[in-house]
């Protein structure tokens, strides 16, 4: 069980990593001769901020969106892996592991979709 | 201001390569000598590059999650890691870390360099400190017996087994490292490490590998809020998070063979260096 959750925390890497470089390519096709600016902060515009608004700007093949769902991707690796443990501690016929995996990832699941970033 | 590499001035292509590059040594180093990279790569961004730390904290956080999980996939194998005990501290670090992520919106920019600087110091403190002694036989703690938190690892003589002890220490400890991750987007590992060798008294390498199984799950807890606020810059995360990546991958390739005393000391040489430059520069004003 371990070894499959350990995979597959390598695979979600490997899957994210892949989309933000193929979002890279396209940005700095783009935009690589553009001046540079991160010293005053901003703030991400929505369509880098919220789930649906990163979907939107994919569909549109712009390669900041890409990127961003490749570090959704990254973020959602490990969540991944806590929800498994749930499976994983429930076969094991472990309650009390199910109750505290359950509780981590209702924090993870908060922090995803509750804090605004899900609409 | 006028010597230094204001990146104010630079295409986006120059940009994106060296804060590659920068990323890939961080990650290399960081994995080489166990100390993260996630811990310079704030300051280095900061200072060097005038990135505004918002920035730098939310691209560093998201590629404390790419290390742990390729990381901890080959920890997880070796039978070292403890997933109870990760799990169950998990519960203390993920609330931290979703309070330090609310905390780091309205705290103002130079106290966040400041409070940066003094966990570098205190980094670079805890790195050439020695370990302490591996328990041996101590006597099962209640507590810890009835949350399963015992186990057992390969050893040379094989099976060792170990008996955790103070709870509800390594657990306070646990949601103050959780916090700290959250709030300066850093995956605190000497902290867990901390908690869980001296409070908890976990061997070395249990306590090692579980503390990185635990790092990529604070961050994600953390990771949301920051998206969220805009705190994480497409352009500026894509080469911190593929520089690191590629860094701590190679880093983890050669770690069997390389001297890494030597590497240990001038990188946490390089922590304090940066720690003591993070506290100047948050004390007057200039992050």
């Amino acid at each position: 069980m371990e070894v499959i959750l350990g995979s597959l925390l390598r695979l979600g890497v490997l899957l994210s990593a892949a989309v933000v470089m193929i979002g890279a390519c396209i940005y700095l096709y783009r935009h690589a001769h553009e001046a540079a600016d991160y010293r005053v902060f901003r703030g991400e515009p929505s369509e880098y901020r919220t789930i649906p608004g990163v979907i939107r700007s994919v569909l549109g093949a712009r390669g900041r969106g890409l990127i961003q769902l490749g570090l959704l991707l990254l973020i959602a690796t490990p969540i991944a892996r806590v929800a498994f443990s749930v499976v994983g501690f429930a076969i094991e016929g472990d309650r009390m592991y199910v109750a505290f995996t359950l509780i981590v990832l209702a924090v993870l699941l908060y922090s995803l979709l509750g804090s605004g970033i899900g609409f | 201001m006028r010597n230094s590499m204001a990146i104010i001035h630079w295409t986006i292509l120059e940009v994106t390569g060296v804060v590659a590059i920068v990323a890939f040594a961080a990650g290399l180093l960081g994995s080489l000598t166990g100390l993260g990279g996630g811990v310079v790569l704030v300051p280095l961004l900061t200072i060097f590059f005038h990135v505004d730390i918002r920035y730098a904290i939310g691209a560093s956080l998201i590629s404390v999650i790419a290390t742990s999980s390729g990381a901890a996939a080959a920890y997880v194998k070796e039978g070292f890691t403890n997933i109870r005990i990760g799990m169950f501290l998990e519960i203390a670090t993920t609330f931290g870390a979703l309070l330090g992520a609310f905390l780091a919106t309205w705290i103002p920019t130079s106290l966040l360099a400041i409070i940066f600087g003094v966990m570098l110091l205190y980094s670079a403190y805890l790195s050439r400190k020695p370990r302490p002694e591996a328990q041996r036989n101590l006597p099962p703690d209640p507590l810890a017996t009835r949350l399963r938190l015992n186990g057992s690892f390969p050893d040379l003589e094989g099976q060792r087994s170990y008996n955790v002890q103070n709870v509800p220490a390594g657990f306070s400890l646990m949601f103050g490292a959780g916090a700290l991750s959250g709030l300066l987007g850093i995956g605190s590992g000497a902290v867990k490490v901390l908690a869980m060798d001296q409070a908890m008294r976990v061997p070395f390498k249990v306590s090692t590998t579980t503390s990185n199984f635990m790092i990529g799950v604070t961050a994600a807890a953390s990771a949301g809020v920051y998206l969220s606020r805009g705190y994480v810059d497409p352009g500026l995360a894509m080469p911190v998070i593929l520089g690191v990546l590629v860094g701590s991958l190679l880093g983890s390739r050669i770690l069997v063979k390389a001297e890494t005393q030597s590497l240990r000391l001038v990188f946490s040489l390089v922590i304090l260096v940066l720690g003591l430059q993070m506290l100047y520069q948050g004390f007057w004003g200039k992050i």
